[in-house]
């Protein structure tokens, strides 16, 4: 990898009580590239994605993102966090605010703008998502494929350097995928750093740049997703990508 | 049935005692004005301690949080204006009945808190954290308005039960609306000013009856 990683993990190890979930786990991401991770559940993939913004604390290893490193005491984290959207499985929509309250949130209280500034930038993050007609509306009047493009407008509100995407379809009908899925699109061909959580192999194919196949809490294979889903190399890889695709 | 109206519901004794009530039912509404929010605020610290992981805060607020609740409020009081003067410290009616409040209605609405903040979800806070906010800024903004809207009829029904329980700062001679009807009944030697002050309590709390009740209904409903 030529120029820096923007997101840079090593020997990632993270137990659970005596669950050790996480073995020793290597990632690099270079700036615009979009990784997918894959791998059958509870093999530790958004875990890995959590020990990244510290939603959970690594037992041992390094993170370093954008050349902050992640771990280090003295960093402060609420900062650094700023710099590393998330998106999550069930949304986590703030109910009791509006779709713009809910995007303008941080701006407000983490980066300090004023409310008229705020709402700005808010409305133009909703417009990425092609939401700003539902700036006023409320979480539970929107469906869920809505939803989640609202939290990625929240997210993407801060201008951060990498997304992280835990599982953002999962939850969703089958006729709302797609929505989430262009939006994702548009934001990596606008140059966004993304590190993906997903079954949604179609889309793996359509635009990851690197496909990381994890199980039991290692990574087994990674590679360009025409390797990793026509020729992979490992058997548990093997095994994992036909089962996914009968469905 | 003369002698009955005569001695419960006798419009000229409730003219007469009326300056008397009215005087304890200003003192009934700021005694409330205090001890409501006073027990609300010392609820809130409570029940955001108690999000803390650490034993070494739990363990203490759980003795603190059980002590007061099973401590009568008219022992805790008398205690606290009766007793506390013979180690050399008074705090008057006012200062008894402020503290007594604080102690025992905020264990209570401390309970109630609790019970809001474990109802939301723990996605939200890792939503809110993700995009920087500290831990702080993610109770007052995110948590804990979800916590209050999720026990809001508890948290009602908690306060009529505070507004109801001011009639105990009678005991320590606080000129509220009961002390003010016990002065007028044994002036007028007649039992119409207590039964003037039981009507003004309910005038003053039924609607706030019908509003708890409304808003159960409504809980209900949206479980179904």
């Amino acid at each position: 990898m030529s120029p820096a990683p923007i997101v840079d993990a090593r020997a990632i190890h993270k137990h659970f009580g005596h669950l050790h979930v996480l073995k020793g786990v290597d990632l690099q991401v270079a700036e615009k590239e979009l990784v997918f991770l894959i791998g059958p559940s509870g093999s530790g993939k958004s875990t890995l994605l959590r020990c990244l913004n510290r939603l959970e604390d690594p037992s041992s290893g390094s993170v370093v993102v954008d050349g902050i490193d992640m771990l280090d005491k003295r960093t402060d984290i609420n900062k650094a966090r700023q710099r590393i959207g998330m998106v999550f499985q069930s949304f986590n929509l703030y109910p009791h605010m509006t779709a713009l309250g809910n995007v303008a949130l941080a701006l407000r209280k983490v980066q300090g703008l004023g409310r008229a500034e705020a709402e700005a930038k808010g409305r133009a993050a909703l417009d990425r998502v092609h939401l700003a007609e539902k700036a006023e509306t409320y979480p539970l009047q929107l469906s869920g494929g809505q939803q989640q493009r609202v939290a990625i407008a929240r997210a993407i509100a801060l201008e951060p350097r990498v997304m992280l995407f835990d599982e953002p379809t999962s939850a969703l009908d089958p006729e709302l995928v797609g929505g989430v899925l262009a939006v994702m699109r548009e934001l990596r061909e606008d140059g966004m750093t993304m590190v993906v959580v997903s079954h949604e192999m179609g889309f793996a194919k359509a635009a990851a740049d690197r496909v990381v196949f994890m199980s039991d809490g290692m990574i087994i294979e990674t590679g360009a997703p025409a390797e990793i889903f026509a020729n992979p190399r490992e058997e548990r890889t093997r095994a994992f990508i036909s089962q996914i695709e009968r469905h | 049935m003369e002698d009955f109206l005569l001695a419960f519901l006798n419009w000229q004794i409730v003219q007469e005692a009326w300056p008397i009530l009215w005087d304890g039912l200003k003192s009934t509404l700021a005694l409330s004005a205090m001890v409501v929010p006073l027990g609300i605020a010392g609820g809130i610290i409570l029940a955001v301690l108690s999000t803390l992981p650490s034993p070494w805060v739990r363990w203490p607020l759980r003795v603190w949080v059980d002590t007061f609740r099973a401590l009568p409020p008219l022992v805790l009081l008398i205690f606290l204006f009766a007793g506390l003067p013979f180690a050399g410290v008074d705090i008057g009616a006012w200062g008894a009945v402020a503290v007594g409040f604080f102690l025992n209605t905020g264990a209570y609405y401390g309970e109630i808190l609790r019970a809001g903040i474990e109802s939301v979800p723990r996605g939200q806070i890792e939503a809110a954290r993700s995009t920087g906010l500290t831990s702080g800024q993610t109770m007052r903004h995110v948590v804990l308005p979800q916590a209050v809207r999720n026990v809001l009829p508890d948290l009602i029904s908690n306060t009529l039960e505070v507004v109801k329980l001011t009639s105990i700062a009678s005991v320590v001679a606080l000129p509220e609306l009961l002390f003010q009807a016990r002065q007028a009944q044994s002036v007028t030697y007649n039992a119409t000013p207590i039964v003037a002050a039981a009507v003004v309590y309910f005038i003053l709390l039924w609607p706030v009856v019908r509003l708890l009740s409304r808003l159960e209904n409504r809980q209900l409903a949206s479980r179904r």
